[in-house]
C-alpha cells in the first residue's frame, strides 16, 4: 500500500493516496478507525426495517379498500374502510417513530465516529516525517481532514442511511410482490435487470470522472491563488494576460470535468425511469392476462402498481446514492490513506530510553543519508561532539549541512548508520524525552496566529508571564518585548506576519530558551534584518547557547569564529574539523576558501 | 420577532434576486432545464393518469367481461413507455441543464473575480487578506450559485402540483380538497424544518471554516510542532473544534430525524383520508372507483418532490452571503489608469527620477514625505535605511504597483502614469524580497511565457547562480516546481526570481533585498556576475537600484541614497556618507562589532 520505490533503503515515504483500497475494504478499514460506527448497529438495522415497513402501509390499505371495501359482495363497506384506516394510521405512527429513532442514532453514531477519524488523521499527519508531509500540497492535506471527512459524513448520515433503508424497501417490496404474484414480481425484476446490470459499469465511469474532477479542483485553486498571492510579481512583470489565460484554462477544464461527470450521473438516473415505465406497463398487461386464468383480481393488480412505485423509489434512490458513494468512498480513502501511511519515525514511547538531563554528547556513527530517489546527501559521516561544546557546521549550499541538523533532531532517520545521543541510538529514545532534551530553532521561525506569549509557551506549556519576562531579560530582549504595542499580548498575525522576520526569530529563540534543552540545534537565519536587530539576535543566541551542547548550521563565518570547533562539510563528507584559527591556516582547504570569499565580500565596503 | 421575520423575508427575496441574475445570464440553458423539469412534472402526473385510464378502460372491463382486445394492451404499453421515455428526457434536460448552468455560472463569476484581482491596484490587494480573496473566488462563488441545482426541479414541482390539483378536481372535488390540505401542510412543515435547522447549518459552516484554519496553520507549522514535541497539544486544539462541530451536526440531525418521518407520513395520512372519503362517495354514487385510485396515487407521487422547494429555499442564506461577497470584489473600483506614452526602444540604461514623493498607508502616519533622488543611466544606486523606513514601498512606487499620494516618478523623463499599459514592465524589472513561484516548470517560471531560447535561460540562471541546482533537478528546465515552489529552498526561489528579472533584459533592475535568503558566499558570486552582466560594454549598461543591508551589496553601488523618516537624508558614495553622516555610519556599522568584520577591517 505504500509506494516505496524499491527495496533499497530510502528516507521517506510518500503520502498514501489510499487509491488502492477497494470499496468494501475502505468501509471495513473506516469502521476499524471509527469503532463508534459499529455501536448499536443491530438495533439501528431493526429500526430501519421497521421504518421501511411504513412504506407498504398505504399500498396495502389501497388494495384492501379496493377489494374488500369497494368490491365487497353486497356493495361498498364504509365501516371496514374506516377501521382499516385507523389501523393503517397507527402503523404509520409506529413506523415514523422507528424512522425517527433510527435517523437520530445514525447521526449520533456517524458524527462521533467521524470526529474520532478527523482527530486521528490530524494527529497522524503530525506523526509523519516532514519529508512525507511535504509530498502533498498543503491545501490537499488540509482537505483530507476537513472537506473529505464532511463528504463521508454526508454520505453516512444521508446516503448510507437511505441506502440501507432503500435496500430494505426493495427487499420488502419484492417479498410483498412475490406474495401477491410471483409472475408479476418477475416482470418487475426483468424490467429493472438492465439497470442493475449496468450499475457496475456506471460506477467505474463515475469513479474515473470524479478523479479528474478532484484533480481539476486542485489545479483551479492553484490558478486562483496566483493573482492573489503573486499579485506584485504578476504586475511588475506585466504578465496579467498570461496569468488570466492560465486561470481561464483552469476554469474551463474544471467545468468540463464536472459536466463530464454529471453526464454519467444523469444517464444512470434516467435509466431507472425507463425501467419503471416498462415495469408498470408489464404489470398491467401481464396482470390482465393472468386475470383470465383466474389468478388475479383488479385490486391485486392495482396494489401491484403501487408496489412498483415502492420498488422504483428506493431503486432510484439507491442508484443516486451509489453515485454519491463513489465520491464519498474516495474521500474516505484519502482520509484513511493518511492513517495507512507508515510513520517512518517510530516512537518507542515510554518504553524507550530516557535521556538524563544535562549537556548531551553526540555521536554520528557512519551515517549516510539520501532523499528518496536522490543521490547521497551525507556519506559515512563519523564524528563525536563532546557534551557542552559549541559546534559550528559550515559548508556551501547543498553540502549537506542542513541534513545534518535534521538527523540530529530526528526529523529524519539515517539511511545507514546511527545517530547517538549520550550513547543511545535516537531511534530508541522516547520521543517525549528526545523533544524535551533536543530543540531545533529553524531558519524561519514559524509563529501561530496568536499572541507573543502563546507562541513562546510552545516551548514550555505552563510558563507564567513572569517566567517569560525573566527569560526575555536573560536573553537581553526585554527592551524589544516592552517596545511591542501590547507587550507579551501583542497578536502576531497569521504565520507571525505582523512581526518582522527578525522579530519572529526572537520569539523562536525565547521559545527555545523556555524549553531549556540540553542540546540546542540552530539553523542560522540568513535573511538580513535591520543590523541593530541582527546584533540583538546574535547576543541572544550567545546567551542561549551557554551551558548546553550547541550545534549551529552557520551561514556566517562570524558564527564559526565564535564556536569552540568548526566542522566543515563538503559534498556530503566531513572534510575538516577544528577551531577556526587552525582551519583557516590550512592553505588550499575548503574552509580557507570559504573564509577568503567572506573576507573579500566584506572588505569591499 | 417582527424584525427577525423581516430579515428572513429579505433573505428569501434576495435569494430569488440572485437566481434572477443567473437566469438572465444563462436564459437558454435555464429554459431547457426548466422545460425538462416541467416535462418531468407533467409526465409524473401523467403516469397516474395512465394508471387510472388503464384501470378504467382495460383492467376493470377485462376482469368484468373476461376478454380484452390486443389493441388495448398495445395502447397500455405504448402509453406507459411514451411517458417513461419522455420523462427520462425531462430528467436529462433538467439535471444536466441545471448542472451545466450551475458550473457555467461559477465559471463566469470566477473569470470576473480573477480579472478584478489582476486589474485592481495593489493598494486594494493590501487591504484584503489573502485567505479572504481565495475564498471569494472559490467557495463564495460555489455557495452563491448552489441554488441553481435544485431550481429547475423546484419550478417543475410547482407545475406538477398545479396539474395534480387540477386533475384531482377533475376526478372528484371533495377528494381534491383533501389533497389541497396535504400539499400546503408539506410546504409548511418544510419551512418549519428550514427555520429550526438553518441556524445550526450556519454554525456548522462557521465551525468547518475554523477546523480548516486550525489544520492549515498546524500543518504549516509542522516543523515547530514536531521539534518541540507538541503533537498532543495541537491535536487537542483541533479536537475542541471538531467536537463542537460534531455536536452541532448531531443537533441538526435530531431535528432532521423529527421532520423526515413527519414529512413522509403527511401524504400517507392524506391517502388514508382520501380512501375513507372516496369510499363513502362511491357508496353514495357521487364518484367512481377510478377517481379514488387517481387521487390516492397523485398524492403519493407528488408529495416527495415538494421537498425540492424546501431544498431550494434552504440554500438561500448561504447563497446570498456568497453572492454578496463575490459581488463586493466584482464591484470594487480603482482600476489603474494608463496613458499612451511609449518608451523609446533601446538597450541603454534607463534614467529614473523620483521627485517630491509622498505616500502613506494611513493618513496619520505618512511613510514617505518628499523623497527626491535619481538613478542616472548605467549607474548603480543603493537604497539604505532602517527597517520600516519605506524602502520596499519605494520599490512598489517605482514599478507602479501603487501610485504616490503626491510627487512624480519619471522614467527617461516620462511620468509613469502617462505610460501605456505594459510599457513599464518591459523596461523595469523588480526582484522582490519574497520570491513568488508559479505552479509551472523552471523554464516557465523564468520566461513567464516569453519565447526565450534555452541557452539564454541557462545564461541568466548562471548569472543568478541558479544553474547548478537547476541542472541537478530531475528534469532540468522542465521540472515542475509545484505549488508556490515549495520543493525549493528560499534561497533557490530568490535566485530563480532574479533570473526571471534578468531574462527580460531590463533597462532598470530593482533588487528589493532580493538575496536575503541566499548564503553570503553565493550572494557574493551573484553580485559579481550581475555586475559583469549588467555592465556589458559601457554604452549598454543597465541601471541598477538595490535595497540593501549588507555592506557587500552596498559596496556594489556607485552611489548610496540614505532614507530616514520618509526623506532622503544623505546621498553620496559609501565612504562619503560614512564620513559625513553619523546616523548612516551608525546604521551600517552595526556590523562593525561583528568579529568577522573586525577581522576584515584590520
Amino acid at each position: 500500500m505504500t509506494t516505496t520505490s524499491d527495496p533499497a533503503p530510502t528516507a521517506g515515504t510518500r503520502m498514501d493516496t489510499g487509491e488502492e483500497i477497494g470499496a468494501m475494504a475502505t468501509i471495513r478499514l473506516g469502521v476499524k478507525y471509527s469503532p463508534e460506527l459499529r455501536e448499536g448497529l443491530g438495533v439501528s438495522l431493526v429500526l430501519a426495517v421497521l421504518a421501511s415497513c411504513g412504506q407498504v402501509v398505504v399500498p396495502i390499505a389501497v388494495q384492501q379498500t379496493l377489494d374488500r371495501g369497494l368490491g365487497a359482495p353486497g356493495g361498498p363497506r364504509l365501516d371496514f374502510v374506516l377501521w382499516m384506516g385507523l389501523v393503517a394510521a397507527l402503523a404509520i405512527g409506529v413506523t415514523s417513530w422507528a424512522s425517527y429513532a433510527m435517523t437520530r442514532r445514525l447521526f449520533t453514531v456517524s458524527e462521533r465516529g467521524l470526529a474520532t477519524l478527523r482527530a486521528k488523521a490530524f494527529r497522524h499527519v503530525h506523526d509523519l516525517p516532514l519529508l512525507t508531509q511535504n509530498t502533498e500540497r498543503r491545501g490537499a492535506l488540509v482537505s483530507r481532514v476537513t472537506t473529505d471527512v464532511d463528504q463521508v459524513s454526508q454520505f453516512l448520515v444521508f446516503g448510507g442511511l437511505i441506502f440501507v433503508v432503500s435496500i430494505g424497501q426493495i427487499l420488502v417490496a419484492t417479498v410483498l410482490m412475490l406474495f401477491y404474484s410471483w409472475q408479476l414480481a418477475a416482470v418487475v425484476w426483468v424490467a429493472f435487470a438492465p439497470l442493475f446490470l449496468s450499475i457496475r459499469w456506471f460506477q467505474k465511469k463515475l469513479s474515473a470522472a470524479y478523479t479528474v474532477v478532484r484533480h481539476q479542483v486542485g489545479v483551479l485553486l492553484g490558478a486562483i491563488s496566483e493573482p492573489v498571492v503573486g499579485a506584485a510579481v504578476v504586475r511588475s512583470n506585466g504578465v496579467e494576460d498570461r496569468t488570466q489565460a492560465r486561470i481561464d484554462t483552469a476554469i474551463q477544464d474544471w467545468q468540463d470535468a464536472y459536466i463530464h461527470a454529471q453526464k454519467f450521473t444523469v444517464t444512470s438516473f434516467s435509466l431507472g425511469g425507463i425501467s419503471a415505465g416498462l415495469a408498470n406497463a408489464g404489470v398491467i398487461v401481464i396482470g390482465v392476462l393472468l386475470g383470465f386464468t383466474g389468478d388475479m383480481t383488479p385490486g391485486k393488480v392495482l396494489a401491484f402498481a403501487f408496489l412498483v412505485t415502492l420498488f422504483v423509489g428506493p431503486v432510484q434512490m439507491g442508484t443516486q446514492i451509489l453515485t454519491d458513494a463513489q465520491n464519498a468512498i474516495s474521500s474516505w480513502r484519502r482520509v484513511l490513506g493518511i492513517l495507512e501511511t507508515p510513520a517512518d519515525l517510530v516512537d518507542p514511547g515510554p518504553d524507550g530510553e530516557q535521556l538524563p538531563r544535562g549537556p548531551v554528547d553526540v555521536r554520528f556513527a557512519d551515517v549516510s543519508f539520501a532523499y528518496p530517489g536522490g543521490p547521497p546527501v551525507l556519506r559515512e559521516v563519523d564524528l563525536t561532539i563532546d557534551a557542552g561544546t559549541r559546534i559550528a557546521i559550515v559548508g556551501e549550499t547543498g553540502s549537506g549541512k542542513s541534513t545534518f541538523a535534521k538527523l540530529l533532531t530526528r526529523l529524519m532517520d539515517p539511511v545507514d548508520g546511527a545517530v547517538l545521543l549520550d550513547g543511545v541510538d535516537v531511534r530508541r529514545i522516547d520521543a517525549t524525552s528526545l523533544r524535551r532534551s533536543v530543540v531545533l530553532v529553524p531558519q524561519e521561525g514559524f509563529l501561530f496566529d496568536d499572541t507573543v506569549a502563546a507562541n513562546v509557551r510552545y516551548g514550555k506549556l505552563d510558563a507564567t508571564e513572569d517566567e517569560i519576562r525573566a527569560s526575555a531579560v536573560q536573553l537581553g530582549v526585554d527592551d524589544w518585548l516592552a517596545g511591542l504595542p501590547h507587550g507579551l499580548h501583542t497578536a502576531v498575525g497569521q504565520r507571525g506576519e505582523s512581526l518582522s522576520a527578525g522579530e519572529r526569530q526572537l520569539v523562536a529563540l525565547l521559545r527555545a530558551h523556555l524549553a531549556d534543552p540540553d542540546l540546542l540545534v540552530l539553523d542560522e537565519a540568513t535573511s538580513a534584518v535591520d543590523p541593530a536587530l541582527e546584533m540583538q539576535i546574535g547576543r541572544a543566541l550567545e546567551r542561549l547557547m551557554q551551558s548546553r551542547t550547541s550545534v549551529t548550521i552557520a551561514h556566517r563565518l562570524s558564527t564559526a569564529e565564535g564556536a569552540d570547533e568548526v566542522i566543515v562539510v563538503d559534498k556530503g563528507r566531513v572534510v575538516q574539523r577544528g577551531p577556526h584559527a587552525e582551519l583557516v591556516t590550512q592553505a588550499g582547504s575548503v574552509y580557507a576558501g570559504l573564509h577568503a570569499s567572506w573576507i573579500a565580500q566584506h572588505s569591499r565596503a | 420577532m417582527g424584525e427577525d421575520a423581516n430579515l428572513r423575508r429579505t433573505t428569501t427575496l434576495d435569494g430569488f434576486r440572485v437566481l434572477w441574475v443567473a437566469i438572465k445570464r444563462e436564459p437558454t440553458i435555464f429554459t431547457v432545464a426548466t422545460l425538462g423539469a416541467v416535462l418531468f412534472g407533467v409526465l409524473t402526473v401523467a403516469d397516474a393518469w395512465v394508471l387510472g385510464w388503464s384501470t378504467q378502460h382495460v383492467l376493470i372491463p377485462a376482469f368484468d367481461t373476461g376478454e380484452i382486445g390486443a389493441g388495448l394492451l398495445v395502447w397500455v404499453v405504448a402509453l406507459f413507455m411514451a411517458v417513461a421515455i419522455l420523462r427520462a428526457v425531462g430528467i436529462v434536460a433538467r439535471r444536466l441543464g441545471g448542472g451545466i448552468m450551475y458550473y457555467r455560472m461559477q465559471s463566469h463569476t470566477r473569470r470576473g473575480v480573477t480579472r478584478q484581482y489582476l486589474s485592481l491596484p495593489m493598494e486594494w490587494h493590501q487591504r484584503h487578506p489573502t485567505g479572504q480573496l481565495l475564498s471569494n473566488a472559490y467557495s463564495d462563488v460555489e455557495a452563491a450559485w448552489a441554488p441553481i441545482m435544485p431550481l429547475p426541479m423546484a419550478l417543475g414541482t410547482i407545475v406538477m402540483m398545479v396539474i395534480a390539483v387540477i386533475q384531482m378536481f377533475v376526478a372528484d372535488v371533495v377528494m381534491a380538497m383533501v389533497g389541497l390540505l396535504v400539499f400546503p401542510a408539506v410546504v409548511v412543515a418544510n419551512l418549519l424544518y428550514q427555520h429550526y435547522s438553518s441556524p445550526l447549518m450556519t454554525r456548522a459552516q462557521e465551525l468547518r471554516a475554523e477546523v480548516s484554519e486550525i489544520a492549515h496553520e498546524s500543518f504549516d507549522g509542522a516543523m515547530v510542532v514536531k521539534t518541540l514535541g507538541r503533537e498532543v497539544e495541537e491535536t487537542d486544539r483541533f479536537r475542541v473544534k471538531v467536537d463542537e462541530l460534531r455536536d452541532v451536526n448531531v443537533r441538526a440531525g435530531r431535528i432532521r430525524a423529527i421532520f423526515d418521518p413527519a414529512l413522509a407520513s403527511l401524504p400517507n395520512l392524506g391517502v388514508l383520508v382520501v380512501l375513507a372519503v372516496g369510499v363513502s362517495r362511491v357508496t353514495s354514487g357521487a364518484t367512481e372507483p377510478g377517481a379514488v385510485v387517481t387521487v390516492a396515487y397523485l398524492l403519493t407521487i407528488v408529495a416527495f418532490p415538494i421537498r425540492a422547494i424546501g431544498w431550494l429555499l434552504g440554500e438561500f442564506p448561504r447563497s446570498v452571503v456568497g453572492y454578496r461577497r463575490a459581488q463586493a470584489v466584482l464591484e470594487a473600483q480603482g482600476n489603474m489608469a494608463y496613458g499612451d506614452v511609449e518608451l523609446p526602444r533601446g538597450s541603454s540604461g534607463a534614467l529614473l527620477q523620483v521627485d517630491g514623493l509622498h505616500y502613506s498607508y494611513d493618513a496619520d502616519t505618512p511613510l514617505l514625505r518628499g523623497v527626491d533622488f535619481d538613478v542616472r543611466p548605467g549607474r548603480t544606486v543603493a537604497l539604505v535605511g532602517a527597517t520600516a523606513s519605506g524602502k520596499s514601498t519605494l520599490t512598489s512606487l517605482m514599478t507602479r504597483l501603487v501610485d504616490p499620494d503626491a510627487g512624480e516618478i519619471r522614467i527617461d523623463g516620462h511620468d509613469l502614469k502617462g505610460l501605456r499599459r505594459g510599457e513599464l514592465p518591459r523596461d523595469v524589472a523588480l526582484v522582490p524580497q519574497t520570491a513568488f513561484m508559479f505552479d509551472d516548470t523552471v523554464r516557465g517560471n523564468v520566461t513567464l511565457g516569453a519565447d526565450v531560447p534555452d541557452d539564454e535561460v541557462w545564461s541568466v540562471l548562471r548569472t543568478a547562480q541558479a544553474d547548478g541546482f537547476v541542472a541537478a533537478l530531475p528534469e532540468g528546465l522542465d521540472t515542475r516546481l509545484g505549488e508556490r515552489g515549495t520543493s525549493l529552498s528560499g534561497g533557490q526561489r530568490q535566485r530563480l526570481s532574479l533570473a526571471r528579472a534578468l531574462v527580460r533584459r531590463p533597462r532598470l533592475l530593482i533588487l528589493d533585498d532580493a538575496t536575503s535568503a541566499v548564503d553570503p558566499e553565493v550572494e557574493a558570486r551573484i553580485l559579481a556576475s550581475l555586475r559583469d552582466d549588467l555592465d556589458g560594454d559601457d554604452t549598454s549598461a543597465a541601471s541598477l537600484l538595490v535595497v540593501a543591508y549588507r555592506k557587500a551589496t552596498i559596496s556594489l553601488a556607485d552611489e548610496v541614497v540614505h532614507l530616514d523618516e520618509g526623506r532622503v537624508v544623505g546621498r553620496g558614495t559609501h565612504a562619503e556618507l560614512l564620513a559625513s553622516s553619523p546616523s548612516y555610519a551608525q546604521l551600517v556599522n552595526a556590523y562593525e562589532t561583528d568579529p568577522a568584520e573586525e577581522g576584515s577591517n584590520r
